[in-house]
């Protein structure tokens, strides 16, 4: 029922922040390196396909970037964009970080776009009203991958995790799944992070001897769910188990939001854009970072409004809903304000499948099926 | 019988030019069938540019249009020898377009641009690029020549253009991924189909408001998987059909009163329709089956389906 025609009428900018973690780790595969604008590419990209709407929105959008590092304070960095009057913060932040932030945010009016973030504490007991996550969580991952395993009839997994803390919640996460789909770990086994896990030199040699005897005298299973989340040892694993078994979860058929060989609903033209604007592949992180941005236009051209506090209640309406090349609208979860969607499993050479899977049925949405529903949350928003 | 008898010999001794004649797109396969509707049968399967998608015929029907979307250009081909014979320079990947009423020029939706593109289909030229929306899709022209429409997937709008000054007039927010954009014969009305927001938007073209939307429901079908996009009336405006994509079925809508009438099964993910010069069929191509269902138009019923290549995804059908 908007018409938008009148040039006459003001321009009106929103402004999104974002607050960018630039900390890199080494990644077991040279081709998984983030490259340098990780996430930051997509934000560009939703800003810019926010401006052509917004053209004949009478709206602007904007992006201030500020780079965060371990030995930052991302307080500083939040002020300093409050100070030029941003509402509107997109984190890729660690978890601790977010909440740091999160308690700072709600001083200055700053509500922030979790768009990195996988724990489900911060959906669960951390769960905060200014706090959107458009990044899936553990469990949604996990989930995806499980109705996929059991759908397949592979439900008999070995769970292999690593020894850092984020290595303990993913396989936490899995276990729930397991017992919530009807899978069954027959053993769990743990890699202990000693350092030295990349492949230069004679680190091939080395790993081959490794990776068979990390996963040798395994009860019988049908597959190998790993827990990585650091890159010490699952990409290891593909074709050097003990048994010949294929591997899935941190390495092999992963479950991610976005894929650069998705080309789906539409999806191909996204690629192509980002691709001709960035000249690299479209990430997961780019896509949170594309996501929360077209949140933020679509609920500003939908409602017509661009004041933030607007914008965030036109956002939170159940009728509210995001297209995002994945065939369906994405919409806003009003119990932990997670962003539900539908998990692609890619092989990074494919999509293999999207769950949620045919069959997992749920009374609302069958994305639903996916993470923690409105019955099993804890969270309590005030 | 009879009449079969004698399409099989004007087939033999004419070719198939005299039949009426379908032709579809395969967006997969980089090819269209021609299908014989007196036989109800694809008799060829003609070579074209890569991921073929919008179809429409030129000239009185001795052309046939094609957006070659990954070979950015659009091949003419002649309709009786059934060989490309020319291209027109579309700008990159166009998708869908709509000839003037005129029969020139044709206006192009370049998806990955946000333009569109305007061609003079007798000189062969590009004479104009207007830009448009995120990702423009549906192409529309008014019955009186005077305004062309074009739906941005990601802006959500159906936005209007007067055709004379190629000057944007309004921009109309519709739900979400707005696909087919059609007038009504008699110019009263546009529907805008959205396959994400699972609804059919009628737009006063006048006003540029959105008066009434079209909501589907199909037991027991989730509504996230029931996605408008295909549109057509009957000449007489009086019934619309609406292809619902992966919900595997085609709404039929009195198009006075906006209700739905039934709703007809087909082949999955249907997506685009065109009916026979005498509107008694109506033929919907399947883009996950592969065939094209064919649907009495009188009895609504669905009566054929006919394979052809992979992923269809437009189809025009010849005068004759």
């Amino acid at each position: 029922m908007l018409t938008a025609r009148a040039p006459h009428a003001e321009l009106a900018t929103v402004r999104v922040g974002y607050l960018r973690w630039t900390e890199r780790r080494p990644t077991i595969s040279l081709l998984d390196k983030p490259p340098p604008d990780d996430g930051l590419a997509g934000a560009r990209l939703a800003i810019s396909d926010n401006n052509t709407t917004g053209r004949f929105m009478n709206q602007q959008f904007d992006l201030s970037d500020v780079s965060v590092r371990e030995d930052d304070d991302p307080v500083a960095a939040l002020a300093g964009l409050a100070g030029q009057g941003i509402a509107l913060v997109l984190t890729d932040v660690p978890a601790d970080r977010l909440l740091t932030l999160a308690a700072a945010a709600a001083d200055k009016g700053v509500t922030l776009f979790n768009i990195a973030a996988p724990d489900d504490a911060l959906r669960q007991q951390q769960c905060r009203d200014d706090v959107i996550h458009v990044a899936p969580s553990r469990a949604m991952l996990a989930d995806a991958l499980a109705q996929y395993l059991v759908w397949k009839r592979w439900s008999r997994w070995v769970l292999a995790y690593g020894s850092h803390p984020e290595d303990a919640l993913l396989a936490d996460a899995y276990r729930r799944s397991a017992k919530r789909f009807g899978a069954r770990i027959v053993k769990e086994i743990e890699y202990k992070d000693i350092g030295g896990s990349r492949q230069t030199d004679s680190g091939v040699v080395q790993t081959q001897q490794q990776m068979p005897v990390f996963t040798q005298g395994l009860p019988d299973y049908d597959v190998l769910v790993t827990a990585d989340e650091n890159e010490i040892f699952a990409g290891d694993l593909p074709y050097r188990t003990w048994d010949a078994r294929p591997v899935v979860g941190s390495a092999g058929l992963r479950p991610t939001s976005w894929d650069a060989s998705s080309e789906s609903w539409g999806g191909a033209q996204l690629q192509d854009r980002f691709t001709r604007m960035f000249h690299r592949r479209m990430t997961p992180l780019d896509m949170q970072a594309w996501t929360a941005c077209r949140m933020i236009g679509e609920a500003a051209s939908r409602g017509g409004v661009s004041d933030p506090a607007k914008i965030l209640a036109a956002m939170r309406q159940p009728e509210f809903g995001v297209a995002a090349y994945k065939g369906q609208r994405l919409s806003l979860r009003d119990w932990d304000w997670q962003l539900r969607q539908p998990i692609l499993l890619a092989d990074g050479r494919n999509v293999v499948s999207i769950s949620p899977q045919p069959g997992f049925l749920h009374q609302v949405t069958e994305l639903d099926t996916l993470g923690f529903d409105r019955p099993e949350t804890r969270c309590k928003l005030k | 019988m009879m009449r079969m008898t004698c399409a099989l010999v004007l087939l033999l001794f004419a070719g198939p030019a005299r039949a009426t004649t379908a032709y579809v797109t395969n967006e997969r396969d980089n090819t269209m069938s021609v299908i014989d509707l007196d036989q109800m049968k694809t008799v060829k399967t003609v070579p074209v540019g890569q991921r073929p998608r919008g179809i429409t015929l030129a000239r009185d029907g001795s052309e046939i249009l094609i957006c070659a979307s990954d070979d950015d250009t659009i091949q003419i081909i002649d309709a009786k020898t059934l060989r490309v014979v020319g291209d027109l320079p579309s700008g990159p990947d166009p998708e869908t377009f709509v000839l003037h009423v005129s029969g020139n020029p044709l206006y192009v939706s370049n998806e990955n641009d946000n333009m569109v593109t305007v061609i003079d289909v007798l000189a062969r030229k590009a004479i104009d690029q207007i830009p448009t929306g995120v990702e423009p899709e549906g192409m529309a022209i008014s019955p009186d020549g005077g305004t062309l429409v074009n739906t941005s997937e990601t802006t959500n709008m159906a936005h209007f253009f007067d055709t004379r000054t190629r000057k944007m007039v309004a921009s109309v927010l519709v739900d979400a991924r707005p696909r087919i954009a059609l007038f009504k014969h008699d110019g009263s009305e546009l529907w805008v189909s959205s396959e994400l927001g699972g609804t059919v938007s009628v737009i006063d073209p006048v006003k540029h408001a959105v008066t009434h939307k079209i909501g589907f429901d199909v037991q027991g079908l989730r509504s996230e998987s029931i996605q408008p996009v295909g549109l057509r009336f009957t000449n007489d405006d009086s019934t619309a059909f609406v292809a619902l994509g992966p919900a595997n079925r085609i709404a039929v809508i009195d198009a006075k009163t906006y209700q739905v009438r039934k709703y007809l099964l087909v082949g999955q993910r249907v997506w685009q329709m065109a009916f026979t010069p005498d509107q008694k069929l109506l033929l919907a191509t399947n883009g996950l089956s592969n065939d094209v269902s064919v649907i009495d138009v009188a009895g609504l019923d669905v009566i054929k389906s006919i394979p052809v290549g992979r992923l269809p995804w437009g189809v025009v059908v010849s005068p004759q």
